[in-house]
């Protein structure tokens, strides 16, 4: 049955349950081992990409929630990661540093935004969702430039990474980079159970026909919007997460740029998986990382490539990799 | 606040309005007949800016280079809905964002591989440096009066176009049902292209008539975009009469918040914290206008029968 559903959605093949968990076991290994990889190459630059993939794998698995099973193409998600970043910027700033404080009101003034935004958005659908997402995006990014007490256009630093009910158990590169691992490991097994969980078959069912589910008796709209809310959050708590890794919150943090290219990681790595969230935005940085040794607009390559992929390579990385392993002889 | 600075914003706040139709009209025709979302609109604003410096360094005439320009605009353009765009109509909505986002990333650092990133600029034509006056000898820049005008007139035009000529009508009848249209044996690809290339070729029209007054530089295009989107949205997609009242209304708001958001709330607070909140309400004005209209009416404030 779930399966079936899945399959129906936009050409992505349905990976089978095991396969689904060797590949998860797979990519967190992968990122628990990369610090000792690191420090044996002597290569500790890795250390901080590492970070930065999870951090936005973070914000990238809460899109994928929104985009690949509700439906939503939400363009602003950006917003929700430079709310939670700001959080923790501006309490920093008054003195503030706990994370046990700023975790959680970088979560809440998030998910508080995609709550009043969420009610506006969903009256749309379709197109105008985008373009509506998008506007408000923008919107948030505009306050804060305009936020001359807090470095406007320039951004403020930090102090000093949060602590954590005052001991500075984040203060080492490699503590935080466990720290950022752990939170991706709950982010995304918490979406895992959300998205097969009764709440998110209702909106796996409102992404394929809402009349339908509207029908049945639900409250379509109701759910859309939980799950928006939820998505902000989690956006928020990446936020937080970035704010910690680079010590700097920056407007630059919710340009509509960045909105695109978080969309553009989910897709990379094969839309409504989870899993493709996570490549993906380990692929994007690693484009990223390997493109600009050439050039220094990067984009130029990149963005051609981005084209090509919509155009040919349907279902992104896992789609991809699926679709060899079939012809290979593994139906 | 006196009433000619009110004035000069007035006419500021057009200024930015008619510039604002000028995308938001392309924007907006193509995707009302092609369902076909172009986030690649903006960037073709700021190629056309780019094109009509480069030509005028050529010929060093503004309405050559205008022409030039427009020409190449229209020409890559059609460049791109051949290799691109075309693949994508039937696409869902996801595939398109993607797409053109790509293109969107290509072109703003390709302008910056070929031009690079320092800003440029492009002079006023010699027959419209001056100024006018105002009352009471308050000056204002007469090309900016040359962009109204010019906008006003396009937008007349464009009016007319849709509503009496046979491919207006077909434009109209598209917007309603695409298919339809295609059933009754019109060539609906190349009706597709006429409206693309004419959306290109506005945009790039609205690039060229402001370089004059701003810098011309990489992501110029980027801002406009979500700022055409706001006006559309709130216009109706595929409504060029929404599209041109938004477009005002969007200026207009935009223009004079910013000018005089401050001077509001002195009224009601202290001037320290009013210059603190005064920039952040400003910018959020036209978004919480869009909020508004759309909670009142989710389609717009003028829907189209089709969409």
């Amino acid at each position: 049955m779930t399966g079936a559903l899945l399959a129906a959605e936009g050409g992505v093949r349905a990976l089978r349950p095991t396969r689904d968990v060797v590949l998860a076991t797979l990519m967190f290994l992968v990122f628990a081992l990369l610090p000792l990889f690191a420090s044996l190459a002597a290569k500790q630059y890795l250390l901080d990409i590492g970070a930065r993939m999870m951090v936005f794998a973070v914000a990238a698995v809460a899109l994928d929630l929104l985009v690949g099973y509700a439906g939503l193409i939400s363009f602003g998600h950006a917003a929700f990661v430079g709310l939670g970043a700001y959080a923790v910027g501006i309490l920093s700033a008054h003195g503030i540093d706990d994370a046990l404080i700023s975790l959680p009101v970088a979560i809440a003034v998030s998910m508080l935004f995609a709550w009043l935004t969420g009610i506006v958005c969903l009256r749309t659908k379709g197109a105008y969702f985008i373009m509506i997402t998008l506007a408000f995006g923008q919107m948030v990014y505009f306050i804060a430039t305009s936020l001359a007490p807090y470095g406007g256009d320039n951004g403020l630093t930090v102090a000093a990474r949060n602590t954590i009910a005052g001991w500075p158990l984040l203060k080492s590169d490699r503590a935080f980079y466990y720290f950022t691992l752990l939170c991706l490991l709950a982010t995304y097994l918490f979406c895992r159970v959300l998205v097969v969980s009764r709440f998110g078959r209702v909106l796996r069912g409102t992404k394929e026909n809402a009349t339908r589910m509207a029908t049945i008796g639900f409250d379509t709209r109701r759910f859309q919007l939980v799950a928006y809310v939820i998505a902000g959050g989690l956006g928020g708590f990446s936020g937080f997460l970035l704010a910690n890794l680079t010590e700097f919150v920056s407007p630059a943090y919710m340009s509509w740029q960045q909105s695109g290219e978080l969309i553009v990681m989910v897709i990379l790595g094969g839309v409504g998986t989870l899993d493709g969230a996570i490549i993906g935005s380990a692929a994007y940085l690693i484009a990223e990382e390997w493109l600009s040794g050439f050039t220094e607009n990067w984009k130029v390559i990149f963005g051609p490539i981005l084209v090509l992929v919509v155009l040919f390579a349907r279902g992104g990385l896992i789609g991809l990799a699926s679709r060899l392993w079939r012809r290979s002889g593994h139906a | 606040m006196s009433g000619t600075l009110f004035l000069v914003q007035v006419l500021n706040g057009l200024q930015l309005g008619v510039l604002l139709f000028l995308i938001a009209a392309g924007l907006t025709l193509v995707f009302g007949v092609m369902d076909f979302i172009n986030l690649a609109h903006g960037v073709q604003y700021m190629l056309g800016a780019y094109l009509a410096v480069a030509f005028y360094g050529i010929v060093g005439n503004f309405l050559a280079a205008l022409v030039l320009a427009l020409l190449a605009a229209l020409g890559f353009g059609l460049l791109l809905e051949f290799l691109v765009f075309r693949h994508l109509y039937e696409r869902d909505h996801l595939d398109q964002v993607i797409a053109t986002f790509g293109i969107i990333l290509f072109l703003n650092h390709a302008v910056r591989v070929i031009w690079g990133a320092a800003p440029l600029t492009l002079p006023v034509p010699e027959f419209f440096t001056g100024t006018v006056v105002l009352m009471d000898g308050q000056l204002y820049p007469v090309w900016r009066l040359v962009i109204i005008a010019s906008g006003v007139v396009i937008a007349a035009g464009l009016y007319g176009l849709v509503s009496f000529t046979r491919i207006g009508m077909l434009v109209r009848a598209g917007a309603t049902n695409a298919r339809m249209v295609s059933a009754l044996g019109v060539n609906i690809e190349r009706l597709f292209m006429v409206v693309f290339g004419f959306g290109t070729m506005l945009a790039a029209f609205a690039g060229i008539m402001i370089a004059p007054i701003i810098s011309v530089e990489p992501g110029m295009g980027d801002n406009i975009l979500i700022l055409a989107f706001v006006v559309i949205v709130i216009g109706g997609i595929g409504s060029i009469r929404g599209a041109f009242v938004a477009a005002l209304l969007i200026g207009l708001v935009d223009t004079l918040g910013r000018s005089f958001s401050i001077d509001i709330l002195r009224l009601i607070m202290g001037p320290s914290p009013a210059r603190m909140v005064g920039p952040a309400i400003a910018s959020m004005l036209i978004y919480v206008l869009m909020a508004i209209v759309l909670y009142i009416r989710p389609a717009g404030l003028f829907p189209t029968r089709g969409g």
